[in-house]
């Protein structure tokens, strides 16, 4: 397909006009132009970086960075399977190999008549109703062999995605346990109302007290950071402070944010407002991961009903001086920008790559002013507190972590979803409420996080025990610990952004000495690489990424060796390079697989 | 005012406020391994070969500020074993054959994998297929031995103007591109005359019809290894060449 320029500046100017041709807002142009013409095609780039007055070069650098970006024609149809070992434990690999062969399809590429193409991509966030897969960017849960085969159906009709069953796009919240914040009846903009009527230095000394910290996994100190920013000077010609909220839930197996954007978003939408009005910003982000496109149209309503009710706007809640709106930017499928100097970098429209720290975001963040990212469910904690008080909250969990945490519970239990529980409850505690009854490990804080095995059950989640940003994946005694290794393994190196050396080379290596051990060729050597290239990417990784991607590795490593050792195929060196398996690709151009095909002493091979 | 210092494998090194270890450390004639750093341009910390333990952390010396008092390590067995790796890493992620190289003699990448006696490339090799760019009338893109040490991208931005390189993809997909539709430095601005066309550490940009002008042997890093080689690497600033 040719894309003219007359063509080309019918789609493109209503967009460009829209984000007032500003660079800084690519990421959206992208992801809009792609709604339009299915990709994006050179022209096309090359057309918006001119409008743009950005160097060509960097607006291609941009689209070729995020994987729901594509620069080649993809089909009609885009199905992309969730890859978390949680959905390939509900089946996902047979449901995807179903569907390929169904479609006559190779996974990866887009059929010959350009209708359909069949890939995987990172969690979608959807562990307790999976299998889950997105079409078109649409999430789908629930995947089972009939929903296959009835899709295949739809996309050979031609069948438009608004005409598919509706039920297909069901997002269930699945809260199990509630407690302060699930339980709570929490009346709209009263956290703003309280925070107005205590003034801010207050409600900086209520988040104090409280003890606040980090919901995203870090586990910083809310007021600290609300603190620095409130107090770094802002410059430029257009002096401001922001809001950032960090909805790019992009650990494999966490989902509590999705469920507090679905069903709690005015409590967060309240939360941003009071941080805004606690360090004197006028404008909230909230960047939403790709995958959470569903919630858009909801959430974007919530934010218009709030303007028109004076929660948003100028002079909020009708506090003069007080003016604070919240926009909506949209991820494009990076798991790095959950790390917020990268997840900062792609709000500017850029390649999300992390920044050097220091300066840290509180001093030079979003356009370099000073920036609190937080997480949802942080932000939801803090609009309690400016209603509650900090002492209030501070009276819940333990003393070194306040409050509540929410789990995403997933894996081999009988009730997966939403756990709110306080601080300091037991592993063992949150086992036996899951319904989980022969668990040989538990992966607590998604693949960067730790795996647990059951010795250890007894230890309690709490930043001073088992820290964690919310996922909680269980896995029954009949899984193969060394699967879910090697699954987190390719994970990173598919999301490494490729920054710095040891983790753009390491994840991937790490992923082939994974794979050479699972095709039966490792040995002890490869178990030792593994544990080298950990210590370097641990010591020498420019975020958080690199240096946790081996965690899994080494954990499994250390408490579950049997599962690898019983694949190793000796305790020498076996090389990577297996002749017979070489010639598979002339077998299958061939067309032939007899004996005189193979050759006589396959190594490699597993009886 | 006192004198501000930190210490470099126990040494006392002096620096001003607002320097980096890298940047003290160069002016103190003691040599930090890097690739993708050059004096000339802002720092990015993105090779890590320069990988200091700082006060107990490891950090990046070219962008990491030196602080007064500090303790920080750099000539020790386990950080060279580190950059050794990382070396070898780089070796592997490309295609680099050294003897048939333009550059071979005058690579930083080569020069460090002498100087921190990188014997093998240790890992599987990736075999990235990746064409070269033989397009420009002047130069030549060798894309297989390209670093991704950005040194180009930020020449070409920050001094000449231009942006014509950036780079696309992610992860172990990470890779150089020219700013042109078509994906060609013919159909873009450069020119030899660039600062761009004269930084790259490795061999990936090279002016076409000057081969072996000096000859192996009498190279840059053939006179004298690169950790001694304090002054060329300070004062690399200054060398373009102008073409005949």
């Amino acid at each position: 397909m040719a894309f003219d320029s007359d063509r080309l500046a019918d789609v493109l100017e209503p967009i460009l006009k829209r984000y007032r041709r500003d660079p800084s807002l690519l990421v959206q142009i992208l992801r809009e132009t792609q709604d339009v013409l299915s990709y994006l095609p050179p022209a096309a780039l090359t057309y918006i970086a001119a409008k743009l007055d950005l160097p060509r070069a960097r607006v291609e650098g941009v689209a070729g960075f995020y994987s729901f970006f594509y620069v080649e024609p993809v089909g009609q149809y885009r199905i992309l399977f969730s890859d978390n070992i949680i959905d390939r434990m509900l089946g996902s690999v047979e449901l995807m190999d179903r569907l390929c062969n169904k479609l006559w399809l190779e996974r990866g590429k887009v059929s010959e008549d350009g209708l359909v193409s069949v890939d995987t991509t990172s969690c979608t966030g959807m562990g307790d109703q999976g299998p889950a897969l997105l079409v078109n960017g649409r999430a789908i849960t629930h995947m089972s062999a009939e929903r296959i085969d009835r899709m295949c159906e739809l996309i050979r009709a031609q069948v438009p995605l608004a005409d598919w069953p509706p039920e297909y796009f069901l997002v269930e919240d699945n809260i199990r346990r509630r407690d302060v914040l699930l339980a709570g009846d929490w009346p709209v903009g009263e956290s703003i109302r309280a925070a107005i009527a205590r003034g801010p230095e207050a409600v900086l000394a209520e988040m104090k007290l409280s003890n606040l910290r980090g919901r995203g996994g870090a586990g910083f100190t809310t007021a600290i950071k609300w603190e620095s920013a409130r107090v770094a000077p802002c410059h430029g010609d257009n002096p401001m402070r922001y809001i950032v909220c960090n909805a790019d839930e992009g650990e494999p197996g966490t989902f509590k944010d999705r469920v507090l954007l679905s069903s709690y978003a005015d409590l967060l939408f309240d939360g941003m407002t009071v941080a805004g009005f606690t360090i004197g910003a006028t404008q909230g982000l909230v960047y939403l991961r790709g995958e959470y496109r569903y919630l858009l149209p909801a959430l974007l309503a919530n934010i218009e009903g709030r303007r028109r009710t004076g929660l948003l706007g100028q002079a909020v809640c009708g506090q003069q001086g007080f003016d604070f709106d919240i926009e909506i930017h949209l991820g494009a499928g990076a798991y790095v920008c959950g790390e917020e100097t990268s997840l900062i970098e792609s709000l500017e429209g850029k390649r999300g790559v992390p920044r050097v720290r220091p300066p840290f975001p509180v001093r030079c963040g979003y356009l370099n002013q000073p920036t609190v990212v937080n997480n949802v469910e942080t932000l939801c904690k803090a609009a309690l507190i400016a209603q509650q008080g900090g002492a209030w909250y501070a009276s819940l969990g333990t003393k070194q972590s306040t409050g509540t945490k929410l789990l995403s519970i997933s894996g081999d239990v009988e009730n997966p979803g939403i756990y709110e529980y306080p601080f300091g409850v037991s592993i063992t505690q949150v086992l036996n409420d899951c319904g989980a009854g022969n668990a040989q490990a538990v992966q607590i804080g998604g693949a960067s996080g730790i795996c647990l095995a059951m010795h250890e059950f007894s230890k309690h989640i709490a930043f001073e025990d088992v820290p964690t940003a919310g996922a909680f994946m269980v896995f029954g005694a009949h899984r193969d610990m060394f699967e879910v290794a090697r699954n987190f393994a390719h994970f990173f190196a598919h999301e490494s952004c490729g920054f710095c050396t040891p983790c753009r080379v390491g994840t991937s290596l790490v992923a082939n000495c994974m794979d050479k051990i699972a095709n039966g060729l490792g040995s002890q050597y490869e178990i030792s690489e593994i544990f080298k290239i950990h210590r370097l990417l641990n010591a020498a990784s420019h975020c958080g990424l690199g240096q946790m991607a081996c965690n899994p590795l080494f954990d499994t490593l250390n408490k579950f060796r049997p599962a690898y050792e019983r694949r190793l195929r000796s305790l020498d060196f076996e090389p990577a390079f297996d002749l017979d398996r070489a010639l598979a690709s002339a077998r299958q151009m061939t067309g032939r697989d007899d004996p005189a095909a193979h050759l006589d002493s396959a190594p490699g091979v597993l009886p | 005012m006192k004198q501000l210092t930190f210490l470099l494998d126990g040494m006392p090194v002096p620096f001003e406020d607002g320097q980096t270890i890298m940047d003290a450390a160069m002016a103190a004639d003691i040599f930090i391994p890097h690739l993708c750093h050059h004096p000339e341009f802002k720092p990015q910390g993105s090779c890590k070969l320069c990988t200091v333990k700082a006060s107990g952390r490891h950090v990046s010396s070219c962008t990491m500020q030196a602080r007064d008092g500090m303790e920080v390590e750099n000539n020790t067995p386990d950080l060279n074993d580190k950059r050794r790796t990382m070396l070898q890493m780089l070796f592997v992620e490309g295609n680099h054959f050294c003897p048939s190289c333009e550059k071979s003699g005058n690579c930083m990448l080569q020069a460090l994998a002498y100087e921190l006696e990188m014997l093998t490339p240790h890992f599987d090799q990736f075999y990235p297929d990746r064409p070269v760019d033989a397009s420009h009338p002047d130069v030549l893109l060798d894309f297989n031995r390209c670093i991704l040490c950005e040194l180009c991208v930020r020449a070409s931005r920050d001094v000449d103007g231009k942006s014509v390189f950036a780079l696309s993809g992610r992860g172990i997909t990470k890779h150089l591109i020219v700013n042109a539709e078509s994906g060609r430095l013919a159909d873009t601005d450069f020119s030899l005359l660039d600062r761009a066309a004269h930084v790259c550490p490795v061999g990936v940009i090279l002016e076409k019809r000057r081969g072996f002008a000096v000859p192996i042997g009498q190279r840059l890093y053939d006179e004298k290894p690169i950790g001694q080689q304090m002054d060329s690497l300070a004062t690399r600033t200054a060398k373009v060449e102008v073409p005949r």
